[in-house]
Formats: structure tokens, C-alpha cells, sequence
């Protein structure tokens, strides 16, 4: 387990990087004391404010505090909801990981049949019909697609309701609309990852000891081609969180995406910082998964 | 599929041409009208340069041509049958059990994915589906001690990374005996090995030849190799059988130019290196072969009469075929 | 020193293999991108009627060949009577432009940095750079564009700027690769040992030889760049009103598309197009720029 330890080690240096340049974003834009005092507030209110929140501080001296506040899980208070911002964030996490979740099943459901089909029917209708449509699924906008979603069914053909999470009807449209994209860009990597496998020898060796064309497939050839995906995944990942945000507004999905929104527009600093940070950690966690599995999957790897 | 007469070969190809087409262009012709037998026990040797064929015979034999690939016409006759008019699933049950191959590249012949012994046991499985796991991976063990296969049980739990080249190619050979197969096809299977290493393997399959009465097409673009381990010798060029005789008749009167071209290219343990001579120019290009005689613009003995005229496939003497409009006379191939 | 290819050269050769290489995509692509650019440079003079001019009376027109529509409002009408098509031309400007200026912001600093990365590769300054990569793309763009928006007040130069500084990682991380294996060319050892100096050596011999592809992939970035604009728009984060995008009407459209579809549909139809064609040129140019980075090349051995 020592690349483990390595990745692990990997990390840190990103993290401080990442909280550096938060940190630095809010010092430059943030005044939290005009939005903590009432309008009428006097220079010396002000001063004294000041001074007790530590922000006469020079700037590293500040980013030490502020990570040895993050250290022991301080992010801030909201002054929005005068709640632990840290706290706000986890509570809305679940529905937004959910969601995102939700919408990479819907892409390996999607993508995984589609594209091994695009590949054994190589250069035919199907295949040129498959390619076409991952690539018009890349290039739409997922609040559009959302939308489209809503206009066909939900006002046309009233089937799926259009907001909220209450039910697992809720989820329906919100992930096949943050699922689409990925879908697109797996569906061409599948493709691409089976027609490559399908040409190397063990295949024709799986062949000529008389086994299956269906095993053959199923056995030699999609095991190999799952490698390049389980990587994809680990690599869209971000865009799959950053997706949800705009998704979450489409869909009044209650996740974190629209936490952050409102503390976008009420300039709700403490808020915005723990949940790049907690996206950020989420984004490193999902790469290490996908690095282990990857490991686990592949024996050249696991046993070197 | 028992009791095979002994008077029909075990396989015998027909006149088999096989064309390859790429998207919707004219259609190449690779294997252009060859004919050759395999009797039951018997090593018969396909040489040429890549691109002469000499592969896609034997993968139109398997019945594992690339897409694109397809037989246009002949036959091919496996112990009397014609196995070209079989249905997909037909030809299928023929591979592994009848008939089975090995490939050139151990490195990439094997499933990277998978254990040793489950791609034994995946061959062994499918000709005796009704065996135990117990019994079925004793078999697999078995194998591998067939094929000379040191501390076979720790082998079988590797993976194919985990294994030299040598050892991957024995794996194979392990593989392609799973179905007790009465033919085995060898597509070049020492060519990426050391010098070392290809002398075992040629041996072990000489063995198994000589020990179960498996009759091989070897197929190679070694001619030295082929002196140890075949009876009987086809070289082919550009898609044709330009020679064919036993093994002993061809290295004593090669009468081909290609033939002999290939033999002075050969190194020999008492020549010197600088003394090869490769054979000059490059293979013909299949899609825009020349008209006449195909070796024609390479041949050092060329005439006139070679441009215009396609030579047929004479036979001089008996069990000794020729495709050259004047053969070459003896001795050629020792004067300087 | 013969096997350098000087630019000019391969700008000749590209010029030909224009000609040759011309798929049915390609063109398509390279056609509808034109056709977006005239259209967004010569918008004021083109459009039926004023973009910016509310009529109450006229609100929620549906498009021509619908009940209740009429020809001067070929796509139909907003929700305060605006006209949607010339709406949509206008649309067209803000797109181009952020997708231009900040992938030119971005490559900028991403080739600068790929160059001395990969150029140094492996020494503190490699080490630091691409640490700084790897706590880039940890984070989703939008949510880094999020962030700087709550320091910046939001508007056009704002996103341009934005979008710009927080997308360059992709590219540092592409042109530290390319470099690594250029450096590595018979050419540009031997310059070194001619004791060229750095700068000359990345300057005359390997910023050429990783141009093509760089270029093929801020290409494409363009694209995510009109995306990334059209997220925050719609999210009411990007350019304000009254200037015109595609995002920003889709968000009105949304309000009333249980009503009026239309006022939704054309936005998002008209930055799927635009993306679409950008992404055919794109993968286009790579065919021609950069044969080796052509996907899917068919093979057929013997």
C-alpha cells in the first residue's frame, strides 16, 4: 500500500495550494466587517471589530489562522444563517452527491452498451448513428438539456415531477440531465478503448480455442476496455460536481448547489469557502477510489 | 470425426483466395490460389517476408480472418470435409478441439486480465464442459508439466506479465493442446524469442508432433529454422506458392531465385555476417502487383519473357513444385 | 539542424492539405463557424428589428409558423416583447468574445508555463508548476469561476478575465507533455550542444513543434469556454442586462416555458450549434495539424 501513502502525500501540497488561493480570493474581496455592522456604525465600531477578528493581521499571519482553524474543522459562521459553515454544507451534501452518483449510473448505463455496439458495428448506420448522438450530447448545455426535459415531460407529457427530491421520481430528470455529457464523452471512450482491445491477440487466441463470440466479448474483450473508463471517471469528476451546481438551479434540487449560489449573491464568504474545499477534498477522495480500482482491476499493475 | 481414413490428408486447401477489402476500395488479393496438403503427423513449413500470405492462410484456415478479410474461392477439405461450406457455429467446435494456434507475439497472445490458469482451464472448459473445477484445473496443471513448464502449480496462479517470453509462448502452446487438436498451427511462434529459447520451443513442438501425431503448418520467415523442424517446405511470395518440396529437397536444389535468394540471407554457422545478402527491394505492394512474374523486379536472374508471362506452378520432380518460367540450374547457390 | 521544420513551411503545408483533407464535417464546422462570426461582427446591420426594444403589446409572439404568430417575429417574441431572433444574433457577440479572449488569456499563460515546465521538467520550478496544475484541476472551472465572481462585481470583462485565469491548467498540463517529448529530438539536442541558449532553443525549436497541437486544443477550449460563459449567465452570474447572451435568455425563458417553449429552446439550440461546429473544427484541424493525435486510425497488418 505505498503508493497509497504516496498519492496521500500527493495531496497535501494541492490542498494548501487550493486553500491559498481561496483564501487569497477572499482577501482580496472580502469586508466582512461592513456586512457585519449595521450600516450607521462608527470608525472606531469598526476598528475594534477589526482588530478582534484578526484582520489587522498581515496576510500570512491570516493564513495561518485561518488553516488552523480548518485543521480543527472551523470553517467560519455563516453570517447568513449565523450557523457553523462547515455544518451547512455537509447537510446538503448527501442530496448533491446523490444526484451526482445518480447521474454516473445513468452515463455507464448509457454509455457502456452504446459504445461496446458502436465498436462490433464498427464503420456501419449504428455506429455512425451512436457517434453522432455523443457528440451532440457533448455540445448541449446541461440547464438546456434540463429544461428540454421539463418541457417534454413534465409539461407536454405530465410524467416526472420538476423539483425537489421527495421522491425517486424527483431523481429522474435531474440525473439523466447531469448524466448526459459524461455519457457522451464515455460512450466515445468505450468505443474507442473496445476497438483497440478487439484487434489484440488474446482475443483471436480467446477465439481459436473455439470459445463463444458472446464470451469472447463479454469476457476478454470488456474486461480490458474497462480499464481507460474506471480512468475517465476519476478524471470527469469535477465536471460531474460543477455540472450539478447549474443542474441543482434547474431541478430546486436542495444539494449544495444552491448553498452556494445564495452565498455567492449574499457574499457569504465562510459558506463559499467550506464548500470549494469540501468539492475539492470530494474530488481528491473520488481520484484515489478510481486510482485504487484501477489498480485492483488491472494485475500488471497490482502485481509489479 | 473419429475414425479418419488413412488415405485422405488431414487437411487439404484447394485453390483457397483470399481477398481483403477496405472500406468499399478494390479488393486485395492476399492468398492468391494455393494448394497444399497436411498428412496426419506430418510439419509442413510456410516461408515467406511479411505480406506474402503466408498468415492469412493459416488464419483462413482457423476461420479467424480481420473483418474485411474473406475466402473468394477454393476449398479447404479438413480430414475430407469441405469446412468452408460450415455454419459459424460448426467451424467454431472445429477450433480448439480439431484444429487450434499459436501466435507470434507472447507477449500480447495472452489476456493481460486474467490468471494463467483460467485460460487454460477457459480452453479446457470448452471441449469438456462437464468436468469439475477440481479435475478441470488438474488438467490445467497437467498441461503445463506437458509442455515443460518448471514449478507448473505456482505458474498457473501468475499472471502473463509475470512471465518470460519463452515461458508465455509454452503457456500458449499449453493453451492450443487443451483440445487434443490433430492440427496445430504455428504463425511464427519463435520469432520474437531469444536464439536460446526458440531452439526449446521448436523442439517441444517437435516433440508433441512426433508424441501425439499432431500434424503442424508452421509457419515462418526463418528459413534456417525450418530445416530443423519440417518435412516438407511451401515458400510463398506476394500471396503464391512459388516452391514447394520436402525439406531435404529444397535446401539440396532450391530452384526458385526467391527460394535461393532467401537461403543466401540466411546466416549459417560458418559464414561470416558480412557474407548475407539480403535480397534487394522490398515485397511487391499487393494492391498494384506487377504484371508477369511477381518476384520479376527483384529476381538477379530475370529475362525478358518474366514480364509478360505469369509463370504457373510446375512440378520438376516428383514432390518438388517450382513457379518460374527457367528454374535455376544446380550449383547457383554456391558460386560467389 | 535539416530536420526542423521552420512555421512558415508548415503553414504552407496546411494550406494544401486544406484542399486535400476536407472532410464533410470539417466543412460543415468550418462553414457554420463562419457563418456565427460574420453574423456576430455585422449583427447591428442585419437584424430585423431592435434587440434592446420592449413592447408590451407584443409580448410571448410565439414563432411564425404557430398559432397567433406573425412574420415580423420569425422565432417569436419574449416576455417583454423583445424580438428573439435578433436577440439571438446579438447572443452571438458575447459568446465569441469571451470564448476568444479567454482561451487567448488562458493559452497564453498555460504555454508560457507548459514551456518552462516541461523545458525544466522534473527541476522545482516543473515541481511547482504543475503542483499548481494538480490544485486546479482538483476543482471544477465553474466552481473556481464561481468563487472569483463573488470578489469581482460580474460583467463581461469580468468573465472574460475569470474564465481565462482559471482554465489555463489544462493547457500547461498538454504543452508540459508535448515539450517533454520534443526536448528529448535529435534537433534540439544539438542546438544545446551548439550551446544555443534556452530561450532561443524553446523560442526557435520547440514552440514550434508544440504549436499544432496546442492549437487543436484551444479550439475545442473555445467551446467549453462558451459553455462555461452560457453556465454563469443563465445562472444570472455573468454578463448582466442589458447586454445580450444566450445563457441570460435561456434563464428568462425558463420562467415561462410551461407557455411559451420558444423563448427557451432557440438559446440553448444556438449554443449547441455553435459548439457542435466548433468541436468539428476542431477535431478537423486536428486531422490536419497533428496527424498522431488522430483517433481511431484504421489498421489492416499484412
Amino acid at each position: 500500500m505505498g503508493y497509497l501513502k504516496r498519492s496521500l502525500l500527493q495531496i497535501i501540497p494541492s490542498l494548501l495550494i487550493l486553500t491559498l488561493i481561496v483564501f487569497a480570493l477572499v482577501y482580496v474581496a472580502g469586508d466582512p466587517v461592513s456586512q457585519m455592522l449595521p450600516e450607521n456604525a462608527t470608525a472606531e465600531d469598526r476598528a475594534i471589530l477589526t482588530e478582534a477578528l484578526g484582520l489587522d493581521e498581515p496576510f500570512h499571519i491570516q493564513y495561518l489562522q485561518y488553516l488552523g482553524d480548518m485543521i480543527r474543522g472551523d470553517f467560519g459562521t455563516s453570517y447568513q444563517y449565523q450557523e457553523p459553515a462547515l455544518e451547512l454544507v455537509t447537510e446538503r451534501l448527501a442530496a448533491t452527491l446523490t444526484l451526482s452518483l445518480m447521474a454516473l449510473s445513468v452515463a455507464i448505463f448509457i454509455s457502456i452498451p452504446l459504445g461496446i455496439l458502436a465498436a462490433l458495428k464498427r464503420n456501419t448506420v449504428i455506429d455512425f448513428l451512436v457517434s453522432g448522438i455523443s457528440v451532440v450530447g457533448k455540445a448541449m448545455p446541461n440547464f438546456w438539456i434540463g429544461i428540454m426535459l421539463i418541457l417534454f415531460f413534465a409539461v407536454m407529457f405530465p410524467i416526472f415531477p420538476v423539483s425537489g427530491a421527495d421522491s425517486p421520481l424527483h431523481f429522474v430528470l435531474p440525473s439523466i440531465t447531469l448524466g448526459v455529457a459524461l455519457a457522451a464523452e464515455m460512450t466515445r471512450l468505450v468505443r474507442a478503448s473496445v476497438l483497440e482491445v478487439i484487434e489484440q491477440e488474446y482475443v483471436q487466441t480467446a477465439r481459436s480455442k473455439g470459445q463463444m463470440e458472446s464470451i469472447v466479448i463479454g469476457k476478454h474483450v470488456f474486461l480490458n476496455s474497462l480499464i481507460p473508463v474506471v480512468t475517465i471517471i476519476g478524471l470527469q469528476f469535477p465536471q460531474l460536481i460543477g455540472g450539478a451546481i447549474v443542474v441543482e438551479t434547474v431541478f430546486s434540487w436542495p444539494g449544495i448547489g444552491r448553498l452556494l449560489l445564495t452565498a455567492i449573491e449574499t457574499s457569504d464568504m465562510a459558506v463559499v469557502q467550506a464548500i470549494v474545499f469540501v468539492i475539492a477534498l470530494i474530488t481528491i477522495v473520488v481520484n484515489l477510489v478510481t486510482d485504487i480500482i484501477y489498480r485492483v482491476l488491472d494485475p500488471r499493475i497490482k502485481y509489479n | 470425426m473419429t475414425n479418419n481414413e488413412q488415405h485422405t490428408p488431414l487437411l487439404s486447401v484447394d485453390h483457397l483466395v483470399t481477398e481483403f477489402s477496405a472500406k468499399g476500395n478494390k479488393s486485395i488479393t492476399v492468398v492468391d490460389d494455393v494448394s497444399f496438403t497436411v498428412n496426419p503427423g506430418e510439419i509442413v513449413a510456410i516461408v515467406g517476408e511479411s505480406g506474402s500470405g503466408k498468415s492469412i492462410t493459416s488464419q483462413s484456415i482457423m476461420g479467424l480472418l480481420k473483418s474485411g478479410g474473406s475466402i473468394t474461392n477454393g476449398s479447404i477439405h479438413y480430414q475430407g470435409s469441405n469446412i468452408l461450406t460450415l455454419s459459424k457455429k460448426e467451424r467454431r467446435q472445429l477450433r480448439g478441439k480439431e484444429m487450434s494456434m499459436i501466435f507470434q507475439e507472447p507477449m500480447s497472445s495472452l489476456n493481460p486480465m486474467l490468471r494463467i490458469k483460467s485460460q487454460i482451464a477457459e480452453a479446457l472448459r470448452i471441449n469438456q464442459p462437464s468436468k469439475s473445477k477440481r479435475e478441470t484445473m488438474d488438467n490445467a496443471i497437467d498441461l503445463l508439466k506437458q509442455v515443460e513448464i518448471p514449478d507448473a502449480e505456482a505458474v498457473a496462479n501468475r499472471f502473463p506479465h509475470q512471465l518470460s517470453g519463452g515461458m508465455r509462448q509454452r503457456v500458449m502452446i499449453a493453451i492450443a493442446l487443451a483440445g487434443d487438436p490433430k492440427l496445430l498451427i504455428a504463425d511464427e511462434p519463435t520469432t520474437a524469442l531469444d536464439v536460446t529459447t526458440q531452439a526449446q520451443i521448436l523442439a517441444l513442438i517437435k516433440d508433441l508432433n512426433k508424441r501425439n501425431g499432431t500434424g503442424v503448418i508452421f509457419i515462418t520467415h526463418d528459413l534456417s529454422v525450418v530445416a530443423d523442424i519440417a518435412d516438407r517446405v511451401l515458400v510463398m511470395y506476394a500471396g503464391k506458392i512459388v516452391e514447394s518440396a520436402t525439406v531435404y529437397d529444397l535446401f539440396e536444389h532450391p530452384q526458385h531465385p526467391y527460394t535461393i535468394g532467401l537461403m543466401k540471407a540466411m546466416p549459417t554457422l560458418d559464414s561470416q555476417v558480412e557474407e548475407l545478402e539480403p535480397i534487394s527491394g522490398n515485397a511487391p505492394n499487393l494492391a498494384n502487383k506487377p504484371e508477369g512474374c511477381a518476384f520479376y523486379p527483384r529476381c538477379p536472374f530475370a529475362t525478358e519473357a518474366c514480364l509478360t508471362a505469369v509463370p504457373e506452378l510446375r512440378t520438376l520432380e516428383k514432390g518438388h513444385d517450382v513457379r518460374c518460367i527457367h528454374p535455376v540450374k544446380e550449383g547457383v547457390l554456391h558460386e560467389k | 539542424m535539416k530536420h526542423k521544420i521552420s512555421f512558415s513551411k508548415q503553414l504552407k503545408n496546411i494550406g494544401s492539405r486544406i484542399l486535400e483533407l476536407s472532410t464533410p464535417l470539417g466543412m460543415i464546422g468550418l462553414i457554420t463557424v463562419s457563418i456565427i462570426v460574420i453574423l456576430a461582427i455585422i449583427a447591428p446591420w442585419v437584424v430585423p428589428h431592435d434587440p434592446f426594444s420592449m413592447d408590451a403589446t407584443k409580448r410571448l409572439t410565439p414563432p411564425f409558423w404557430m398559432d397567433g404568430g406573425s412574420s415580423t417575429y420569425i422565432l417569436g417574441t419574449d416576455h417583454v416583447g423583445r424580438d428573439l431572433l435578433s436577440r439571438l444574433i446579438y447572443g452571438s457577440r458575447v459568446s465569441l468574445l469571451v470564448g476568444l479572449l479567454s482561451v487567448l488569456i488562458a493559452g497564453i499563460i498555460g504555454l508560457f508555463l507548459g514551456l518552462l515546465s516541461g523545458y525544466f521538467g522534473g527541476s522545482w520550478i516543473d515541481q511547482s508548476i504543475m503542483r499548481v496544475v494538480d490544485a486546479m484541476l482538483a476543482i471544477p472551472t465553474l466552481l473556481l469561476v464561481l468563487v472569483a465572481i463573488v470578489v469581482f462585481e460580474p460583467g463581461l470583462v469580468t468573465l472574460i478575465l475569470v474564465i481565462g485565469l482559471t482554465s489555463w491548467a489544462q493547457y500547461t498540463r498538454l504543452v508540459r507533455g508535448e515539450v517533454l517529448s520534443v526536448k528529448e529530438r535529435e534537433f534540439v539536442q544539438s542546438a544545446k550542444t551548439l550551446g544555443a541558449s534556452n530561450t532561443h532553443i524553446i523560442s526557435k525549436h520547440i514552440l514550434p513543434n508544440v504549436l499544432s497541437s496546442f492549437i487543436v486544443v484551444a479550439t475545442i477550449g473555445i467551446a467549453t469556454a462558451i459553455m462555461t460563459e452560457s453556465s454563469l449567465s443563465f445562472l444570472g452570474l455573468g454578463v448582466q442586462p442589458p447586454d445580450i447572451t444566450w445563457g441570460s435568455m435561456l434563464n428568462d425563458g425558463r420562467n415561462y416555458i410551461a407557455t411559451s417553449w420558444w423563448i427557451a429552446t432557440f438559446p440553448g439550440l444556438a449554443i449547441t450549434v455553435t459548439v457542435l461546429a466548433i468541436t468539428f473544427l476542431g477535431d478537423w484541424l486536428r486531422d490536419i495539424l497533428d496527424p498522431k493525435l488522430k483517433k481511431g486510425g484504421d489498421d489492416d497488418d499484412e
